[in-house]
C-alpha cells in the first residue's frame, strides 16, 4: 500500500492530515490522476523544469509561490477560500438559513450533477491543449500554457475533493469517471460539447482561454453563491486562478491583434498581404472569435430551463454576484423578458425569472466578452488601423437552446440555408484558414524570441525579464 | 393525422385518428431491411397534439404514441418477414425522455389516465408481438432513456445502452415529479427483468439514473457498448434476436388500412360496427354485425381478402370505437354491447381461425382480436351485453358477452335467441390474467368450463342461463323494463366507484405482470395523480418546470 506524505505533497487547508476518509479516497485516486496526467497532459514535457506558480495556502503570500518544477511533481493542492462560520444561504428557498456544511440529502443528486458537470470541464481543457507546447510561439507562452494546464488539474482536484468528502461511494466513482471520459473521444466524450472541440492551434487556445474559460468564470461565480458552503468556498478560490487563464487569452489575442496591426500599417489591410508577412489577418481572427464565442454561448444551456429553476430554488446555484448585485434573492414572482424564437419569428416573452437563470448568466457573460472585444479594439485604434472586431450575435451558430438547428447571420438575423452556405466561409474558420494558421505554428524556444504572428507581451512573469528561461528545455 | 385537443365531452368532439400510415408519421421513421425493422424516434418538438407544450428531447404525447402503435400494427401486417424490431432514437445523447411533463401537467385527470392506459397497451403490444407474433424487439438506447423512455425500453426483449460515460437509464418520476413510472416501469423492473427490489428502490430514487457497467450489473440493461461499436452491437443483437424465430417465407404483405370511422352527431359508423350514443342518458350502444356468410374458406382466401376479412375488419373497427369512447366520450358511463347476424356464420369463421392458425395472417388476425378484447377488459366503462333476438353472441363474439360486466339474455320461447360456443372460447383469447374469459368467469366452478366447451355449437337462452352465461334472463314481458332499470340504476352510481368495482371484479384469479400494471401500478398512479402532493398548488408535478419548488404534506395515508 502506498503511503503519501500528505502535508508536503498536497498543500491544503482542509486538514487533510487528520481526515482519514479523504486520505483513503485520495490514496486510490492519486495514482490514477497521475496516470491520467501522464497520458493526457503535456506528456512530452514531463521532464522539463517549468517556472510555475504554486498555491500553498490561501493567504496573500501563499497563493502564488513561483519556482521551476517538473509538472508531474507539481503540488496540486486543495484549497477553500476562507470560511465564515456564520454564513447564511444568500438566495433561493433556503435563503437566510445557515449555510450547509454537509450535503442536504434531498439535493444530493442535484449537487453531485452540478459538481460533476463543472469538474468535467477541468481535465477536458488539459486534454484539448495537450499538444500545443510543441508549437509554442515562445517560452513565455509555453509556460503560460503549462500554468493553465496545472491549474486546470488543480481545479479537478478541488472538485474531486468535494466528491470524495461529501458524496461517499458515488462520489468516488464519479471522480474516477472524470478521468475516464476524454475530450473528443467518440466513445466516452466529455459532457459538454465545447470541451470536445479540438484546440488545434494557439489561436484556438487563446480564444478558448478568453471565451471558454470565461464561461468557467461565470459558472464559478454562480456556484460561489451556493448554499452548500464547501462548494461556495472552493469556487471562490478557483476564481483567482481562472482570472489568470482569461488574462492569457485576452492578452494572447491582444498580441495577435497588435502584430496584425503592425503589419497592416506596412502592407495595408488586404488579408493576403498580411498573411504574406506571417501575421494573422484580422478577418481570420474574427472568424475564430465567432466560432469560440458561439460554441461557448451554448455552455449556458437552454434559455428557459426547469433545471436552472430547480437549482436556484434549491439554493444550489445563484446568479453571478448574487449577494452584491441583487436586492431580491428569491427570484420568485419576478419575470424576465426573454427573446423567443419559434422557428420562424422572433418575439419576446415574460418567463418566470427562476426559469430564465441560464439566460441571466449568459447575458452577464456576453457583457463581459464585449469588454474583451473593446480592449482589442482599443489596441487596433491605438495602432491607427481602421478595423473593428465584434461579438457575433448570441443566436449565431448555436447548437443548444431555442436557436439550435436554425441559421442566423452574425447580426442574429434569421437566414435560410442558402444564405448560410454563402456566408459561412466569411463567418467561421475555413479549412484554408486552419491550414494557414497551422503553417504558422512553429515552436520558438530561444528565450526572449517570439513567433512572427504574435507581438511580445509588455512584461514578463513575476518581475522576470522576457528572455527569462521560463521553460528549461 | 388529426392534431386537435382531445375534449372529454361527447358534444363538439374533435376526433383523433388512431391509424396512421408510416409515410405520414411525424415523429418516427420506420426503416425495414430484410427481417429487421428499425423504428427511429425523432419527435418533432413543435408538432405536439396541443400547442401549450413543446416535445423537447424526444418526449412524447398521445400523438407520438399513436404513431408508435400504428407502426407496430404496420410491421405486423405489412412486413410479415420481420423478425426483429429495433427501437432507437434520432437525437444525440438522448434516446427518449418519456411522457412530456408539461403535457401531463396541463391535461385533465381523465385524459392523463386514458393517455397512460393507451401507452401501457402500446407497450404491452410490443411484448405481445414477441410472445405471439413474429418479431422480437431490441431497445437500442443511443442516449439517455429516462422515465417513459426507459419504460419503453423495458417493454422490449433486450436493452442495449450506449456507454459514453454519461448516457443512463433512469426513473426520475419519484425524485423530480412526485409521481410513479406508471407505464409499467416499476412492474417490469421487478416482475419482468427481476431486478432486486432494493436495487430497484435505489434506482427509482436517483433522478439521473444509472449508467454503464452498473446498469448491466443491476440488470437494468442487457448490454452496454461504446459509441464507436454501438451500431455494430445493435446489428449483432438484432440478428441474434431475429434468429431465435423461424424464418418466414416471403409472403404477400397486407398493408393495414384504418378503421375508417364515419362520425355523426350521435355516434360513429363503421362497416361492421356501430356506436350510438344517448347523451342525455349517458349511455351508448356498441353493435357488431356479422356478414351474410362466412366468406373465405381457407387461409389463402382469408389472406387474399386481407383487410376486408370480416374478423380483422370488425375487430379493428371495434378497437377504434373503444379508443374514441375512452378519449372523446368521457361522460358515457355505460355501454351496452350488441351483436347482429347469424351466429352460425361466426362459428364458421371461428373454424377457420382455429384450423388455419399456423398461417401468419390468420395468426395475426387472432392476435388483433385478442388485443382488442383485452382493450375492452380494461376500458373503464360499464359494459352490459344485450343478448336479444337476432343477436349472435357465438364463439369469438361470445367473448364480448364474457368480457361484459353483466349479460342480459332474452329468454322467451316466442323470440328464440341463440348463443354459441366454439373452440375459440377455450383459450384463444386469454385475458391479462392469463386465463380465458370462461375460466375467469367460473373460478368457483372450474368444471363448468369443460362442460361448456364440450358442447360446441349453438345453444338456446334457457341452456345459456343454466350454464351460467346469463346474469339475468328475463322473458319478453320483463325484458324492456329490466334493461331500462339496470341502465338507469347504473347511470346513477358514482362513476369512480364503478370504475374501481369493475376493475376489481373483472380480473379474478392469478396476477400477472399485465394485471399488476393495470390493477396496481395504474391504480396507484391514478391516485397519486389526484393528490395535492402531485397536482395541488405546491405539488411536485405542478411545480416542475416552474420557479416554485414543491412543498409536500408529509402525512402518510
Ligand atoms: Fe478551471
Ligand atoms: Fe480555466
Amino acid at each position: 500500500m502506498t503511503t503519501i506524505d500528505y502535508e508536503s505533497k498536497i498543500p491544503n487547508n482542509v486538514e487533510l492530515s487528520s481526515d482519514k476518509r479523504l486520505q483513503r479516497a485520495l490514496e486510490h485516486w492519486l495514482p490514477q490522476y497521475l496516470q491520467w496526467w501522464h497520458e493526457m497532459g503535456p506528456t512530452d514535457f514531463e521532464t522539463k523544469d517549468v517556472y510555475l506558480r504554486t498555491a500553498i495556502s490561501v493567504d496573500s503570500d501563499g497563493w502564488a509561490q513561483f519556482g521551476h518544477v517538473k509538472m508531474p511533481d507539481y503540488r496540486w493542492g486543495i484549497f477553500l477560500a476562507e470560511g465564515n462560520k456564520d454564513r447564511k444561504i444568500p438566495f433561493g428557498d433556503h435563503m437566510g438559513e445557515d449555510a450547509w456544511q454537509q450535503v442536504p440529502g434531498e439535493y444530493r443528486n442535484w449537487l453531485r450533477r452540478v459538481i460533476v458537470t463543472q469538474a468535467d470541464t477541468e481535465p477536458a481543457s488539459v486534454e484539448q491543449q495537450r499538444l500545443l507546447a510543441h508549437t509554442a510561439p515562445s517560452l513565455y507562452d509555453m509556460r503560460n500554457l503549462f500554468q493553465v494546464n496545472v491549474e486546470e488539474g488543480r481545479h479537478l482536484w478541488a472538485m474531486v475533493y468535494l466528491l470524495h468528502t461529501y458524496f461517499g461511494k458515488d462520489g468516488r466513482e464519479e471522480a474516477e469517471e472524470l478521468l475516464e471520459r476524454r475530450s473528443g473521444n467518440p466513445d466516452h466524450p466529455r459532457i459538454l460539447g465545447t470541451f470536445n472541440e479540438p484546440c488545434r492551434s494557439w489561436l484556438d487556445f487563446f480564444c478558448f482561454t478568453m471565451f471558454t474559460d470565461r464561461d468557467g468564470k461565470f459558472q464559478l461565480l454562480s456556484l460561489a453563491e451556493s448554499g452548500f458552503d464547501p462548494l461556495a468556498r472552493t469556487c471562490r478560490f478557483m476564481l483567482t486562478e481562472e482570472a489568470h487563464h482569461m488574462f492569457v487569452g485576452q492578452t494572447g489575442v491582444g498580441r495577435v491583434v497588435q502584430r496584425a496591426c503592425e503589419v497592416m500599417k506596412e502592407v495595408g489591410r488586404d488579408p493576403k498581404a498580411v498573411r504574406e508577412q506571417g501575421a494573422i489577418d484580422l478577418p481570420t481572427l474574427q472568424r475564430y472569435v465567432n466560432f469560440w464565442v458561439s460554441s461557448s454561448n451554448d455552455l449556458y444551456g437552454a434559455e428557459v430551463s426547469s433545471n436552472s429553476a430547480n437549482y436556484f430554488g434549491a439554493s444550489l446555484k445563484g446568479r453571478a454576484w448574487e449577494e452584491k448585485k441583487y436586492d431580491d434573492h428569491t427570484a420568485l414572482e419576478q419575470s424576465k423578458d426573454i427573446e423567443t424564437w419559434d422557428g420562424k419569428t422572433l418575439s419576446h416573452e415574460e418567463v418566470p425569472l427562476r426559469n430564465a437563470m441560464n439566460e441571466v448568466l449568459r447575458e452577464e457573460y456576453i457583457e463581459d466578452n464585449q469588454k474583451g472585444i473593446n480592449y482589442w479594439n482599443r489596441i487596433i485604434k491605438e495602432q491607427g488601423v481602421d478595423f473593428e472586431l465584434r461579438l457575433p450575435n448570441r443566436r449565431f451558430n448555436r447548437n443548444i437552446g431555442m436557436y439550435a438547428g436554425y441559421r442566423f447571420d452574425l447580426d442574429g438575423k434569421p437566414i435560410d440555408e442558402a444564405a448560410w452556405k454563402a456566408g459561412e466561409s466569411a463567418w467561421l474558420p475555413t479549412e484554408d484558414d486552419r491550414v494557414y494558421i497551422d503553417s504558422l505554428m512553429v515552436k520558438v524556444t530561444e528565450p526572449g524570441k517570439f513567433a512572427s504572428w504574435i507581438a511580445p507581451p509588455p512584461k514578463g512573469i513575476n518581475g522576470n525579464p522576457l528572455d527569462f528561461e521560463y521553460v528549461r528545455l | 393525422m388529426s392534431t386537435t385537443t382531445p375534449v372529454p365531452a361527447s358534444s363538439d368532439v374533435a376526433h383523433l385518428d388512431f391509424d396512421i400510415h408510416p409515410k405520414d408519421f411525424t415523429h418516427w421513421r420506420l426503416e425495414v431491411d430484410g427481417d429487421v425493422a428499425r423504428l427511429v424516434m425523432a419527435v418533432q418538438e413543435d408538432k405536439g397534439q396541443r400547442d401549450d407544450y413543446v416535445l423537447k428531447l424526444n418526449s412524447y404525447d398521445l400523438g407520438v404514441d399513436i404513431e408508435l402503435a400504428s407502426a407496430l400494427n404496420f410491421v405486423r401486417f405489412a412486413h410479415p418477414q420481420v423478425r426483429c424490431l429495433v427501437i432507437t432514437g434520432a437525437l444525440d445523447r438522448v434516446f427518449c425522455s418519456g411522457a412530456n411533463i408539461m403535457m401531463l401537467r396541463s391535461s385533465t385527470h381523465a385524459f392523463k389516465v386514458n393517455f397512460c392506459k393507451y401507452t401501457n397497451e402500446t407497450r404491452l403490444g410490443i411484448e405481445d408481438a414477441s410472445e405471439h407474433g413474429h418479431f422480437h424487439s431490441l431497445a437500442a438506447l443511443n442516449g439517455t432513456a429516462s422515465g417513459g423512455g426507459y419504460e419503453l425500453a423495458l417493454a422490449c426483449d433486450k436493452i442495449l445502452l450506449v456507454d459514453d460515460r454519461s448516457s443512463a437509464v433512469s426513473f426520475p418520476e419519484l425524485p423530480l415529479l412526485g409521481v410513479l413510472p406508471g407505464t409499467g416501469g416499476l412492474t417490469r423492473l421487478v416482475d419482468k427483468r427481476k431486478v432486486r427490489r432494493d436495487l430497484s428502490d435505489v434506482f427509482s430514487s436517483i433522478a439521473e439514473g444509472i449508467k454503464g457497467k452498473r446498469a448491466v450489473q443491476w440488470d437494468l440493461v442487457d448490454r452496454v457498448a461504446p459509441l464507436s461499436k454501438f451500431d455494430e452491437a445493435t446489428t449483432e443483437e438484432a440478428r441474434a434476436l431475429a434468429d431465435t424465430l423461424p424464418e418466414l417465407p416471403a409472403e404477400q404483405a397486407v398493408e393495414p388500412d384504418g378503421a375508417r370511422p364515419v362520425f355523426r352527431e350521435d355516434g360513429i359508423d363503421y362497416d361492421h360496427v356501430r356506436f350510438d350514443i344517448d347523451a342525455a342518458a349517458r349511455t351508448a350502444e356498441l353493435t357488431v354485425t356479422l356478414p351474410e356468410n362466412a366468406g373465405p374458406k381457407n387461409a389463402a382466401e382469408a389472406h387474399a381478402a386481407g383487410n376486408a376479412w370480416w374478423p380483422l375488419a370488425a375487430f379493428r373497427q371495434l378497437d377504434d370505437a373503444l379508443l374514441h369512447l375512452r378519449l372523446e366520450y368521457a361522460d358515457i358511463g355505460t355501454v351496452s354491447l350488441h351483436t347482429r347476424g347469424d351466429p352460425a356464420v361466426m362459428l364458421a369463421i371461428d373454424e377457420l381461425l382455429e384450423s388455419e392458425q399456423d398461417h401468419w395472417f390468420v395468426r395475426e388476425v387472432r392476435n388483433v382480436i385478442r388485443r382488442v378484447l383485452k382493450r375492452l377488459d380494461v376500458t373503464s366503462r360499464s359494459f352490459f351485453a344485450i343478448v336479444d333476438e337476432n343477436s349472435a353472441f357465438a364463439g369469438t363474439l361470445l367473448e364480448l358477452a364474457l368480457a361484459a360486466d353483466r349479460s342480459y339474455v332474452l329468454n322467451d320461447p316466442d323470440m328464440p335467441v341463440q348463443l354459441g360456443v366454439s373452440v375459440m372460447n377455450g383459450g384463444a383469447y386469454p385475458m391479462g390474467n392469463g386465463l380465458s374469459r370462461l375460466e375467469s368467469r367460473f373460478l368457483g366452478a372450474p368444471e363448468r368450463v369443460g362442460e361448456i366447451l364440450a358442447k360446441p355449437g349453438l345453444m338456446d337462452a334457457e341452456t345459456a342461463d343454466e350454464m351460467g352465461l346469463a346474469t339475468s334472463a328475463p322473458d319478453s314481458i320483463d325484458w324492456e323494463d329490466e334493461l331500462r332499470l339496470a341502465l338507469e340504476e347504473r347511470a346513477s352510481f358514482s362513476p369512480d366507484a364503478l370504475t374501481g368495482m369493475e376493475s376489481n371484479l373483472r380480473f379474478a384469479g392469478p396476477e400477472t405482470m399485465e394485471t399488476k400494471i393495470f390493477g396496481r401500478l395504474s391504480a396507484w398512479q391514478n391516485w397519486i395523480f389526484q393528490r395535492p402532493n402531485a397536482v395541488g398548488e405546491s405539488g411536485a408535478l405542478k411545480c416542475y418546470g416552474t420557479p416554485d419548488r414543491p412543498a409536500f404534506s408529509y402525512e402518510r395515508t
